[in-house]
């Protein structure tokens, strides 16, 4: 089992290195000078030069992709060129709200999807089945950001029940602790015997989380339906129900361990891309993470930001990945042995 | 039909006139037709025929596991202990299965569950049906393992399926099966098939064991006539859905009546008694198609006896003895009618 | 005699695909679907009851069903209807272009990959492995980004970044294909490389192709709409249905068809080419249901 988690390292080594490679030279090779396109048509001849050295663009490619790499593997992404800031440190404060939303839409989308997903193989072919497929196809077919706006529309502005955007109610006086406002919510209540910031950021979460949930809770529904149709047919079903386990234990027990294990795999790859996805729900939603923060990095042409956001992402998609692996040969007998 | 002899004390299983088709997209399969067979009290019961003439589909519908649908009983009984199980509400073939109706399956590869140990599978079979400790179970199922003889059981109920040989798991599948309070009836299922000769003798006589000391009723399946010869008191014939013969087990071995059975016998290489006699063509025919098969005799394409009316109805019952009866046009020519 | 019996044809593969496509309801709604938009786009002049650009100030946020507007009018009195028709055209556009990009490189890559094999395809599969390390969506926003924000642009970043999915696809058929006994058998009568590669294996891999793409072409809708939100796509006054969402966030308080109906014309859009993919997933490979 080690020795599987130990190559699987290995293996991301190249991987990572691939990814780094290719966002360098996609952004270094891009059409035109990026110093010119970051301080815009009037900056003078002087400015230019101080940006560019400040870049390292004065060097020759191969050594500015030298200078890049031996960086990186210091954890040095460098400084984003409109805050002036590390953008390691603007990534990590604002990272926290990212993960923190895709971990409620995957907790949202995973639970809901299963059941629809068990329920909908259960009762094959009945109305319910029908439905639940219906909607999960009209799910994945669905603009996330539209969805939002809609959900905004709804809630926010005619029903006037939950906020339209943000993560806390800004007349609090709020400071965050772990900057995961549930998990800050939840200390501030135990220790100052105050609910009002778990209760606002709950409130702030709830919009966002079935927006960016919508998509990834269709595509599991689908999967462990299917993956469930094919498990209850196999010859140990029969045998648990020949030996008069019950049927619900046969369903929830027997059989969907064995569904999960795709459906494992598919939680995880859409975990990835919630991350990428967030980028259109955090516009929507005002919500202060790490998308939002690259959107603005483009809209601001801040190239060293925008290399490093990217970077940030892909790596964490593919450790996202490696983790899904091992938590599947965890629960896979079959490969935990190996 | 002699109605007579499917009552009566010493009757476990009565199936009477089962007719079970699946109604699949291309048409109607018409898996079982017009079948009666009783098994009595402590007695072991074979069902032969080659593959797809219903064997399977015949034991499942004693205790349910057909999926319905596409499966359906079209008419017929089946009494168990006099209940009428086609009657009866789901929840009470739930409690019958495993405690009084066991069974055996056909694949060991695949009948285990993959994701669970099979300490863990047979023990929860046992709290399904008493109420004992995980632990207490969990020993029981060292016990069994100890029984069907699988070496070192205490470490054995904590592997998974795939760590088990081919044998192994067929012991553990018996033994998945013995986990029953109260057996009355043993489906065994093509039990050794999958299995090599020197292990398939030591499961056949561990069943046989288990027959004395439990005093169970046994149904076996196989196509196999020398498992036939081995462990069978009495021998129903199958060819395409149909009965075609049913005899005791010596009755049948001296004077096998059926073109089919007589075929069936022929392709056993250790009995000298049948190498002598007259190959039948008919074996080398093709078993009709249960989709579009029509209302005579089924095995009447391969049959060196063919008449025009074997074509055209099914045959009625000749009674040879007491405990043998043939359905066949030629026989009865020959024996007159009863 | 014999001539009647001639005429009795077996049915070829693209009849018998009809003739299932037929009988699935869920992809004959989708094809419908698919139609109607493209007979929109096709005839969105005829169509279009105004010039979609044409701003009317004094009608600026006209309710659906008033003055001769069925669906209303945007923030700048332009026509509902008559952008959303137009739309289509930029909708299926986007879906056909990008798909087609993808499905030639694609092909082409996964094609030459399988088939020679060696060196060359762990090359290949590396740097697809490598690409696919990205998420999709993350990787169209930096192909844009680098290559400046247009709707073509969109096009292009969309096709590039699926190119992956279809070359494995591919590989994976045509490797599957290889060792069946009519390419080598074609191999024996001296038949060339090109020759084999093009025209014997891809016809025979292509029912999964066909499969993706039509699913393709949904996501590719998706994306656009999705790029064009964030301002990497269309530019406008463009009648891009993404683009009209994003204007109009600021209106979701007192203008809800302006949100609204864009959206729900993606979503049609969308299910159509799902419907339709499934379907096919259904018909072409029934093992390939996930
Ligand atoms: N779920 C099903 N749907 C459709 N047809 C079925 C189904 N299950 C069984 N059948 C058909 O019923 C017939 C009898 O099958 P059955 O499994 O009883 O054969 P068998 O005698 O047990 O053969 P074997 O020796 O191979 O196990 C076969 O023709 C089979 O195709
Ligand atoms: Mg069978």
């Amino acid at each position: 089992m080690l020795k599987h988690i130990f190559k699987r390292l290995l293996l991301l080594i190249p991987t990572l290195f691939g990814v780094i490679t290719l966002v360098f030279f996609m952004i270094a090779l891009a059409p035109g000078d990026p110093a010119r396109v970051m301080l815009g048509e009037r900056a003078n001849a002087q400015q230019l030069e101080q940006l560019r050295e400040e870049l390292g663009l004065d060097k020759p490619l191969i050594q500015q992709y030298g200078l890049y790499l031996s960086r990186i593997v210091r954890l040095d992404l460098g400084k984003s060129i409109t805050s002036g800031q590390q953008i390691k440190d603007e990534i990590s404060e604002r990272f926290p709200a990212t993960i923190e939303l895709a971990i409620w839409a995957m907790i949202f989308a995973s639970t809901i999807g299963i059941i629809v997903g068990v329920t909908s193989a259960r009762k094959r072919n009945s109305w319910i089945d029908y439905t639940a497929m219906g909607g999960s196809l009209v799910g994945v077919s669905m603009p996330v950001f539209w969805l939002g706006l809609v959900l905004i529309m709804i809630f926010s502005v005619w029903l006037d029940l939950l906020p339209t955007g943000g993560r806390m109610n800004v007349r609090y006086y709020f400071q965050p602790i772990t900057n995961f406002y549930i998990l800050d919510g939840i200390i501030l209540w135990i220790r100052e015997g105050n609910s009002q910031y778990l209760v606002s950021a709950f409130q702030h979460l709830i919009l966002p989380t079935i927006a960016l949930g919508t998509i990834p809770l269709a595509i599991i529904a689908r999967t462990t339906r299917s993956s469930m149709l094919e498990v209850l047919q196999q010859d140990y079903i029969k045998t648990a129900r020949s030996a008069g386990i019950k049927e619900r234990r046969v369903v929830f027990r027997y059989a969907l361990k064995n569904a999960l294990l795709p459906v494992i795999t598919i939680i995880g790859l859409q975990f990835g891309l919630l991350l990428s996805g967030a980028i259109l729900t955090e516009t929507v939603f005002s919500w202060p993470g790490i998308g939002k923060w690259i959107y603005v990095a483009i809209g601001a042409r801040d190239y060293p930001a925008v290399q490093g956001g990217i970077i940030f992402i892909s790596v964490f998609f593919v450790l996202i990945n490696l983790v899904v692996d091992i938590l599947y040969s965890v629960i896979n007998p079959k490969i935990r042995m190996q | 039909m002699s109605e007579g002899k499917h009552t009566g004390d010493d009757v476990l299983v009565s199936i009477e006139n089962l007719n079970f088709n699946f109604n699949i997209q291309r048409g109607i399969v018409k898996a079982v037709r017009d079948l009666s067979v009783t098994i009595k009290k402590g007695e072991t019961l074979t069902l032969v025929g080659e593959s797809g003439c219903g064997k399977s589909v015949t034991a499942h519908a004693i205790n349910q596991l057909n999926p319905m649908p596409p499966g359906v009983v079209e008419s017929g009984k089946i009494y168990f202990r006099d209940k009428d199980l086609l009657t009866l509400p789901k929840s009470q073939i739930e409690a019958l299965r495993g405690t009084q109706i066991s069974m055996i399956f056909q694949e060991p590869m695949t009948a285990l569950n993959p994701v669970f140990t099979i300490g863990s599978q047979i023990a929860d079979v046992y709290r399904t049906h008493q109420r004992i400790s995980k632990k207490e179970a969990l020993a029981k199922a060292v016990e069994l393992l100890d029984l069907v003889k699988i070496p070192s059981p205490d470490e054995r109920i904590h592997n998974y399926p795939h760590q088990l040989s081919g044998g192994m798991r067929q012991r553990a599948m018996i033994a998945m099966a013995l986990a029953s309070p109260e057996p009355g009836l043993m489906i065994a299922d093509e039990p050794t098939t999958a299995l090599d000769v020197t292990i398939q003798a030591q499961i056949l006589d561990l069943l046989n064991d288990l027959k004395k000391t439990v005093g169970m009723s046994i149904l076996l399946i196989t196509h196999d006539m020398g498992v036939v010869s081995e462990m069978a008191d009495r021998v129903v014939v199958m060819y395409a859905g149909r009965k075609v013969e049913e005899a005791d087990v010596f009755s049948l071995f001296e004077e096998p009546k059926h073109p089919y059975t007589l075929g069936l016998l022929n392709s056993l290489p250790s009995n000298p008694k049948y190498r002598g006699a007259k190959r039948l063509e008919a074996i080398d025919g093709t078993v009709p198609d249960l989709l579009t098969i029509g209302e005579g005799c089924p095995f009447a394409n391969r049959c060196g006896f063919v008449k025009d009316k074997c074509l055209k109805e099914f045959p009625e019952e000749t009674k040879i003895s007491d405990d043998h009866f043939v359905w066949c046009h030629h026989l009865q020519q020959q024996e007159g009618r009863v | 005699m014999e001539q009647e019996l001639l005429e009795i044809k077996e049915p070829t593969p693209l009849q018998e695909t009809w003739y299932n496509l037929k009988k699935n309801k869920g992809a004959m709604t989708g094809l419908v679907i698919i139609v109607l938009f493209v007979l929109m786009a096709i005839f969105a002049p005829l169509l279009a009851p105004h010039d979609p650009v044409e701003q009317v100030i004094e009608l600026r946020k006209t309710p659906p069903f008033t003055g001769g507007y069925i669906l209303g009018t945007d923030d700048l009195g332009r026509d509902m209807l008559s952008r959303l028709i137009y739309g289509a055209r930029i909708s299926m556009s986007i879906g056909v272009v990008s798909v087609g990009i993808s499905l030639v490189l694609g092909l082409i890559i996964g094609v030459v990959s399988a088939y020679f094999g060696g060196i060359l395809d762990k090359i290949i599969m590396r740097i697809i492995d490598i690409m696919l390390a990205f998420p999709y969506i993350l990787l169209t926003i930096v192909i844009v980004a680098i290559l400046g924000p247009s709707l073509v642009n969109a096009m292009v970043a969309i096709g590039i970044s699926q190119v992956p999915r279809y070359a494995r696809l591919v590989r994976a058929s045509v490797l599957a294909e290889k060792e069946n006994d009519y390419v080598l058998a074609e191999r024996a009568l001296g038949a060339g490389n090109m020759e084999l590669m093009f025209k014997t294996i891809l016809p025979n891999c292509l029912s999964a192709t066909i499969v993706q793409s039509t699913l393709g072409v949904g996501e590719a809708i998706l994306s656009s709409a999705g790029l064009s939100f964030l301002g990497l796509g269309a530019q406008p006054p463009t009648p891009e249905w993404g683009l009209m969402i994003a204007s109009s966030k600021e209106f979701i308080t007192n203008a809800w068809w302006i949100v609204t109906l864009p959206g729900i014309a993606i979503l049609l859009a969308v299910l159509g080419f799902n419907l339709l993919g499934d379907g096919l997933r259904d018909i072409l490979d029934p093992k390939m249901r996930s």
